[in-house]
This record gives C-alpha cells, structure tokens and sequence, in this order.
C-alpha cells in the first residue's frame, strides 16, 4: 500500500512527487504513457510567467508569481536551464495601452517584482527589431524561460532518488474509495493508496469523476508553434507578448532556453484531448499575426511546427485542493497557463495540505534536493571537455552535430532514474534531434545506441509511444 | 499497330518520343537526334538495367554489402534477381569487385562487391 | 597542438578530390577530419550506379567511386581522423576537433579547405500541418537505413519531392519488397534528373504528381496515410482537390542545405542564395586560406562537377600555402542576371587562372531553345545557344584564360528566352 499515488507525470505530478519525497511516504507516480512530460508539459510556451495577467481573485492569481520566485532554486539544485529573460507586453493602440496599466497594477497586487511601464524609445532601445509602430510595452523582468520537459524529467529523477516509484505505461482505468483507502485498476494489476493526487492534466476530470461526482469539465484548447533555428535566437532578448484577449495571452515571439526562436501559439477549442495535430490555417494565422510583433520574422528558418493541447477546464480557473466529497483525493485540474510557472508554489501548497490533512508529515533526514549535475558537453569550457573525454571516449563522440550532443550525453540521459527508452526521450533530455536537421542524421546513430544500452533489437526501438515503431522490418531474407 | 509513348533518356534534354509500331516496322517520332530512335527500338524490343542492391554480410563493417550486376540484364528478370540476392549471405572481408554470384540467372552477367568491406 | 599545411574538414567526395589534388600540387602535410565512421561521405549510400561518367568514363556505384579516391588517397600517404568532430575552426586557421580516441584537440593548418558537405531540408522546415508520428523520413535518412544498416523504414511508401534522392529511394524500396504508391511534387516540374524518372519512377509504374503537395499528415504515433491536393501557381493546395492515401512511410526528398555553420562561427560571407560560401576562382572564401568546395559552396547533381571544383580547391590550397596565390591584379565580379540564379564564384582574378575556368550555375525555370548570354562592360561577350535548361541541371561554362582577360570588371550572365515551358 502506498501513502500517496500521484497520477500523472507531468509538471504537476511532478513537481508534487519531488516536494512530498522530502518526507516519510511510500509515493507512486503513474503514467499512462510510456514517459515523463509527454503531453501538455511537452507542447507549451516554456514560460514562466510573470504573473499580471493572472487575475488576483483567482488561484491563478493567487500562485502564479509565487510559483516564478521558486524556479530560481530549483533549477539550481536539479541543474536545469532557467534564464529570466524579462517579458515585454506591448501595445499597439491606446486601447492596449490601457490594457498595459491594468495588467501592470493587477501585477501589483498578485506581487510581480520590478514592473515597468515602457515609452516607444525604450521598447524600441530594449528590442531594436520589435514593429516600430510599437506605442509602449509593460516589462516584468522576472519573466523567464525554461524548458518544461527538462523540468518534469530532473523533478521525477530527483524523487526518485528521494525513494518515490515511477510506473510507466501504467493508465488509470478505474478507481475505487472505500473506507480509508484508495483501489487504483490498471490493465495488469492494482495498486492501493491512502491518498491520491490527480494531476492527470487533460484527464483530470475523468480520474476525478472514478470516485466523486463531476466537479468540473476538461475543454481542451490547442496551441501551435513554430521552432526556428539558433540562428534567429536573438532576433529579441526578451519574451514578447502582444496585449492577452479572452482567448489568451495573445502570440508570443519568444527566444527558447535553448536559443531557438518560438513563435506562437493561438488557441482552439478541439474535441479530442488527443488531437496534437497542427493545421495549415493555424499556421498562417500565427505566421501573419507574429508579424505585426516583429516585421522581420525570418520564416524561411523554421525547423519544426508543433502543437500542445491545454488542460483548460470549465470551471474558469484552476482547480486545487481536497475533493469535496472524497477525503483523501487531492485534484489539480484545469491546470493551464500559468500552471508550469505555478507548479512550485502549487507543490508547496499540495505538502501543507497533506500534512493538514494527515495531521503531520516527517521530513526524511536524507532528503537530497540536488541531482547528479547533468553534463552537457557543447558548455563546457575546452579544458574541462579535454579531461571529460580522457575518462569517458563516449564525450568524444558526436552524434548530433546541430546541437552536439556526445554519445556520453545519450548514454547518461538513457541510465539515469527516469531514463530516456525512446528516440524523444533521448531527444528531450539531450536536445539530440532538435536541431536544424531534425534528427536526419543523429537519428539512426540514437536508435542503434538506445538498442545497445538497453540491450534490445533495433527494430524495438520507438521513436515515441508503444506503436511508433521506426523500422518495419531487415532488408534481405537471411539468418543473420 | 500500336502507339507508345516514352522519354528518351540518350541525354538529358529528355524528348518525349512517339513510337508507332506495326509489326516488324518501328517508326519513332519526337526525337531532336539520331539517338532517339536507337534508344527507342531497345526500349521495346529489349530493355536492360543494371541492377543495383545489397547483399547482407557477416561479421561486416556494416550490415549490408553494396553489388551490381556488371552488365545490364533483362528488366523483366529485375525482381527475380533480387530473390536470388536476397538469400544471399556474404562474410566480410570482401574486396570491390569480388564476384558475389556468377552469372545470375543466366543472363551472363556477375553481381559483384560495389565497395570492399573490412571486418567489424 | 599538431601542424598541417593543409586541413580538410570533411571526407566525402569533395574533401578527398581536395585533398589529393592538394598533395599533388605539392602540399606535403594534409590531415582529413571526418566526422562519420568512415571516409566516403554520402557517396557510401549511395549504391546506386551512374556516377563517374566524366571522370573514370564508366558508370560506378557511390561506394565505388568514393574508394577509388579513398585508396588513391591512402597510397599517397595522407593522413585522415575519423569519427572525428571539428567543434570549431577558427580565423586564425586554429581548427578544434576531436575524437574518442585522441580527445580533444587543435590542429594548426596554413590552409583550411571546408567540405562539409550539405544536409536535407526536412518536414518542419516545409511545415506540413498534421501530425508528427513515426515514419516520416528524409530520404537520405531512409536510404542510409536500407542499403547501409539494412533496415526497412516501412512498408507503404509515399515520397514528396522528386529530387534525385527521392526518385532513387522509390526504386530501392520497390525492389527490396515495398510498395511505393507515389510522388508529388510541389513545382510544374521534376527536379530530378530525366534518367531517374524513367527507371526509377516509370520502370515500375510509380506515378509522379506535379504541381502537388501534401496537405495533411496522420496518424498519431505511426503514420497511417497522408493527403496530398493539388497547387496553384502559387504553390498553395486548391481546395476540393485534396486526395487521401493511406501507407505508413512517407520519405522527403525537398531539398539539400548546404552544411555552414562551420563556415558562418568563422565568420565566412555567405552567399544567401546558395547557403553556401561566397567563393573566388581559387574556390577560396571571404577569409584568405580557407578554401571550400562541393556541396557545402552549392548543391551539386554530379559528383563529377564536385569533384572537379574539389581539385581547383586543393590546386589553389597547395599555392596558397606556397605563397603563389595572387590577392592583386585583373579581377572580374560575377553577376547572376536575369533567369540566373546563382554562379560560382562570385569573383575571379583572372591573374590566377592557369589555362581556364569552369562556371557553375543553376536557371531559374525550364527553358526550352534558349540562350545563356555573357555580358561584360555593357557588350555582349558571348552567346552560348541551349536546347534545354533546367533548375535540375547545373550549367557548366568553361572560359579559357585568354578569353577571361578580355572581360571587363564584371561579367554577367543571364538566359535569353525564345521560348518558355
């Protein structure tokens, strides 16, 4: 029997599982695909934002800059990329210019460090290639970027090394409550839990629904992007909204963590949660309307489009806290933007119920907050790669030459806790792949290698879920 | 009499012929030179490839072994061939141009190693 | 740190051409760094036959014309690194590479000639809309799986692009046992070269779809089917025209990118046109010594031109290092004129040129009874009369020395139409 079960790996459960492993729990995550940060957490803006447009009567409100104040420490201690960029919502009308004082004394109350409202000459001196009809700008330097992903992977790894347990590929089929204990059904077996926490993001109201009547209602919205190359990284420094309206935070123009340029997203209501697909008309829309951000987006370095579906839930806000009815189940729903910049402070508040709830929680005496840094080559300064690849020759292999990315890279991503066991894996832990050539060329090396550590046969190896098989078959007809 | 149409592949302007046959007669129009016609009649009396594949291969530094045929052999026998080869299995070391199976089919004409190919 | 006369950054057809014309012209230390396993390049992929026409004067396969140049090389007693990565190369000829084997480390060179080759344009860079599932492949991906690791990327096979390398793949997928039901391409016309339509595409009755595209992709971990729409002249699918197919592989075959990133961290004009590096007659770059050829300049449809420009940047690398090159004198700025799209090189000092001078460039469109005009100073220089021209075929002008020093400063050449298709 476990203390607590977290549905869902992704950045919530995550982030959850990781703050609850400081203490004395037996702690299970499940997953129903087949890895950490598959769906939402995968395809997003990768922002932490700010926090003035979260309304402050709302929990989004509520936890959104106090979510962003907690990035910096935890990215240092689990070794992942955060930069605060800053943020600029600018404004093109007098319209929007009020819309920028709203924005800016909403941030206020919600707590936003350092706001600034912005004339045309400083927008502009910020951010040279910004649309020069630009009339003014809200900057909230503590807005930042991050990789989300890289994010949910180092916060599983860690509680995992805290003594929580990971189960892929283990989908919630049904749930019972009955007296003081939790049944969880999967296709092989059961699990039993004194708590559970839902964060099964775009499948929260059905894991919710198992045990208690509805509470609210997941209406998926869809966002597309488009990736360009490092090379346009620095067309602006900083993560450029134009003014939100009802449908969101309105198209971004962004650089990436990572250096890329992310442009994006709209917002559509779709009715398959699964529906990841992009759409020409989305597309041009997003291309048209980036634009008017910035005149000279160059179009022509695109090197991928790509859509994410948020969890957005009837209910006009997230949902958060113990279920009404059902003692003992913690939902996080409707979880949208802003959850990945509230995911820590959600966390934070996710261990003071439960120790509320329980009536007190131990904390471990060997609780360990960091993570074995993660080695990433192409940063290294030439001394320390020279000495890397004297102890370890797989440094000094490249196999993904856009990003390079050594074979020492894939072959850690693929041993650590929470490993990488597909070619996205690899891609989403190492950025091998993610470059400009897609994958065209580090692609079979990053089969054969995943086939060679996790000694299985190439034709095994997945570029993602269980039926995304690469290889259909060997050439020739012959006993090899 | 029949009409077939073709491109001419003598060289790469690419003209589109027309080809009227009426029995033993062959008359070939849409041709801008003499190697038109030339290339025509052997499209349809007779069309040749050379065949172009792999051979698995054992202990190899890759998995496969690139062949050809070393001359072209009937296009109607193409898949034939590739039967043949492809129960084929070959053990490294192999030099270029090593006969890999004689006259296949009986076509007179060898597969050969296209590369050498050292051991693993 | 080593020293070299000659560094050059990548072995595939281009580097080695380079580097044994190199050390031929009296270069007595040359160092190849290839980044694969083996020398060769995409050569070593490419096993089908029909390279080799203008140089050997036979039809070989890929590997067969890369180990030609690999033996002729080795028995010249050039040194080569494989599996090694050059991380950076520097202005000041400073080059950063390194292997499992060697670690990490900086080779010194007088002269650094850049072969790096090129690399597909892939689906993002096209954004078709649709899912991102298993079994969307670059077709050289695809190619390097099948002949070389000898595994089949799929079943039912789709192909975008009729670009050689897509034509050549619909062949081997048949022939190894799957069933290709199509290519589309976006533009009114192939690509690829006439030879590559004929036996690879009608040879097995594969239809070519011009003027289409793909609209949609599905399938949500592997792919399932596709639908493909016909385009306008503007390259947009016209609605109503949409047809679904049904495989579970689809192959590109939309382009080559010459590889520069090398080049442009060196801080290397680039020409914006090609991708690659604007180069003079010697094939050397903006940065004096570093030299460059092959695909990673322009992308090429015969190995053959790669390798004769790859010898011009191995001649002129051994004389620059032998202080022969001259940076003064006659100069000549190349101009790509109406129906032109590029030329390489882009400036020829004519003082250099030892007997002639080969320009290389690509049209615009298909022409049919044209001519390609050379204008100097205003005054027609010269009229070359062109039954056919196409985007898929590189034009090749040989000018000799004499000729090349009646030019004024600036030479332009462009295509005279008669009579468009």
């Amino acid at each position: 029997m476990y203390d607590v079960v977290v549905i869902g790996a992704g950045i919530a459960g995550t982030f959850i599982a990781r703050e609850l492993s400081r203490y004395d729990l037996k702690i299970a995550i499940v997953e129903k695909t087949n890895d950490v940060a598959n769906s939402t957490t995968m395809a997003n803006s990768a922002i932490i934002h700010a926090g003035y447009d979260a309304p402050a009567n709302k929990k989004k409100g509520y936890f959104n800059a106090k979510g962003n104040a907690l990035y910096d420490q935890v990215c240092e201690e689990l070794d992942v990329p955060f930069k605060r960029i800053g943020s600029l919502v600018v404004a093109f009308s007098e319209e929007d210019k009020i819309t920028l004082q709203k924005l800016y004394d909403n941030g206020v109350e919600v707590g936003v460090p350092d706001m600034e409202i912005l004339n045309q000459e400083q927008v502009l001196a910020m951010e040279p290639n910004l649309n020069q009809e630009i009339l003014g700008a809200l900057h909230a330097p503590s807005g930042g970027v991050i990789s989300p992903w890289e994010m949910a992977i180092a916060l599983a790894e860690n509680a995992m090394e805290n003594g929580a347990e990971l189960f892929l590929n283990k989908e919630v089929k049904d749930m019972k409550k009955d007296d003081d204990k939790f049944t969880l059904y999967f296709e092989d077996g059961t699990m039993e839990a004194k708590y559970v926490i839902n964060c099964a993001g775009l499948y929260s109201d059905k894991i919710n629904n198992m045990v208690a009547a509805p509470l609210f209602e997941i209406k998926p919205r869809r966002g597309q992007y488009y990736i360009l190359d490092k090379s346009e990284g620095n067309l602006v420094s900083k993560v450029i909204f134009q003014c939100p309206s009802e449908k969101g935070k309105g198209i971004l123009v962004s650089p990436t963590v990572h250096g890329n340029l992310l442009v994006g997203p709209d917002s559509e209501p779709i009715n398959n949660r699964d529906d990841i697909s992009t759409s020409r008309d989305a597309l041009d829309m997003i291309r048209e309307t980036a634009l008017l951000t910035c005149k000279n987006i160059p179009y022509g370095k695109v090197i991928r489009s790509f859509s994410g579906v948020r969890s957005t839930a009837d209910y006009g806000d997230f949902i958060i806290g113990e279920s009404p009815e059902v003692k003992g189940l913690i939902n996080i729903g409707g979880f949208e933007s802003p959850g990945l910049s509230s995911a820590p402070a959600v966390a934070n508040y996710v261990v003071d119920l439960m120790k509320q709830i329980t009536g007190g929680l131990t904390e471990k005496a060997d609780f360990n907050p960091r993570r074995r840094p993660f080695i990433r080559f192409e940063e290294l300064p030439e001394d320390e790669k020279a000495e890397l690849v004297r102890k370890d020759p797989k440094y000094g292999r490249v196999i993904c030459r856009c990003e390079v990315i050594t074979e020492g890279e894939i072959v850690d991503a693929i041993h650590r806790k929470a490993g990488a066991t597909t070619v996205k894996g690899v891609k989403k832990r190492t950025r091998a792949g993610m470059g400009r050539c897609q994958g065209g060329f580090c692609s079979p090396r990053v089969v054969e290698i995943l086939a060679r550590e996790l000694k299985c046969d190439v034709k095994d190896i997945k570029l993602d879920g269980p039926s995304s098989y690469i290889l259909s078959d060997r050439t020739k007809n012959v006993e090899e | 009499m029949s009409v077939k149409s073709l491109t001419c592949i003598a060289c790469p302007v690419g003209c589109q012929l027309e080809v009227t046959i009426n029995g033993e007669d062959i008359t070939v129009s849409g041709n801008a030179c003499n190697r038109g016609p030339e290339y025509a009649v052997n499209e349809l009396t007779n069309p040749t490839r050379v065949l172009t594949t792999t051979v698995a291969i054992k202990d190899g530094f890759l998995n496969r072994l690139p062949v050809n045929t070393n001359m072209e052999i009937p296009k109607g026998l193409l898949f034939e061939a590739m039967e043949i080869i492809n129960k084929t299995l070959v053990v490294a070391p192999v030099k270029v141009r090593d006969v890999i199976i004689k006259d296949i089919l009986g076509t007179g004409a060898d597969v050969l190693a296209s590369r050498s190919m050292s051991k693993k | 740190m080593r020293d070299y006369e000659i560094v050059v950054v990548g072995g595939g057809p281009a580097g080695l051409a380079a580097a044994i014309e190199a050390k031929k012209n009296g270069a007595s230390s040359i160092l190849i760094l290839e980044r694969d396993r083996e020398l060769g390049g995409i050569l070593q992929q490419c096993i089908h036959n029909g390279f080799g026409l203008h140089i050997f004067k036979e039809q070989l396969t890929g590997p067969e014309y890369a180990e030609r140049f690999i033996v002729e090389m080795q028995e010249m007693g050039i040194d080569y690194m494989v599996d090694t990565m050059v991380l950076e190369v520097g202005d000041d000829k400073r080059i950063h590479a390194m292997n499992p084997k060697e670690g990490y480390f900086i080779v010194q060179a007088k002269a650094v000639i850049l072969s790096m080759g090129c690399r597909e344009r892939t689906r993002g860079a096209i954004s078709i809309p649709g899912y991102r599932p298993a079994g969307v492949f670059t077709a050289g991906t695809a190619q390097r799986y099948t002949n070389m690791e000898g595994y089949m990327p799929g079943k039912k096979v789709f192909i975008l692009g009729s670009g050689d390398i897509g034509l050549i793949m619909a062949r081997r997928m048949v022939l190894e046992g799957a069933e290709v039901i199509g290519v589309a391409e976006v533009l009114p016309f192939s690509g690829g070269l006439k030879r590559n339509i004929v036996q690879c595409l009608d040879d097995y009755n594969i239809p070519l779809y011009l003027s289409h595209t793909i609209t949609e992709i599905r399938g949500r971990e592997r792919l399932e089917g596709i639908t493909v729409a016909k385009v306008d002249e503007n390259r947009r699918p016209i609605i109503g025209t949409e047809k679904y197919y049904e495989c579970d592989t689809l192959l590109l075959s939309v382009g080559l990118i010459p590889e520069n990133e090398l080049s442009r961290q060196a801080g290397i004009k680039i020409n914006p046109t090609t991708s690659g590096p604007l180069v003079n007659e010697s094939m050397e770059t903006s940065i004096e010594g570093i030299f460059a050829c092959g695909n990673v300049v322009h992308v090429h449809d015969l190995v053959d031109f790669v390798t004769e420009e790859s010898r011009r940047a191995g001649l002129n690398a051994a004389r620059y290092v032998k202080g022969e090159l001259k940076a003064e004198g006659h100069s000549v700025d190349t101009q790509a004129g109406p129906g032109i799209v590029y030329i390489v090189p882009s400036k020829i000092r004519v003082d250099n040129i030892e007997s002639s001078l080969d320009l290389f460039m690509r049209v615009n469109n298909v022409y049919h009874n044209a001519k390609l005009q050379l204008i100097s100073g205003g005054q027609v220089f010269k009229e070359y009369k062109k039954k056919h021209l196409a985007p898929g075929e590189m034009e090749k002008i040989r000018l000799s020395k004499k000729q090349l020093q009646e030019l004024g400063n600036d030479l332009q050449i462009k295509v005279v139409v008669e009579e468009v298709v």
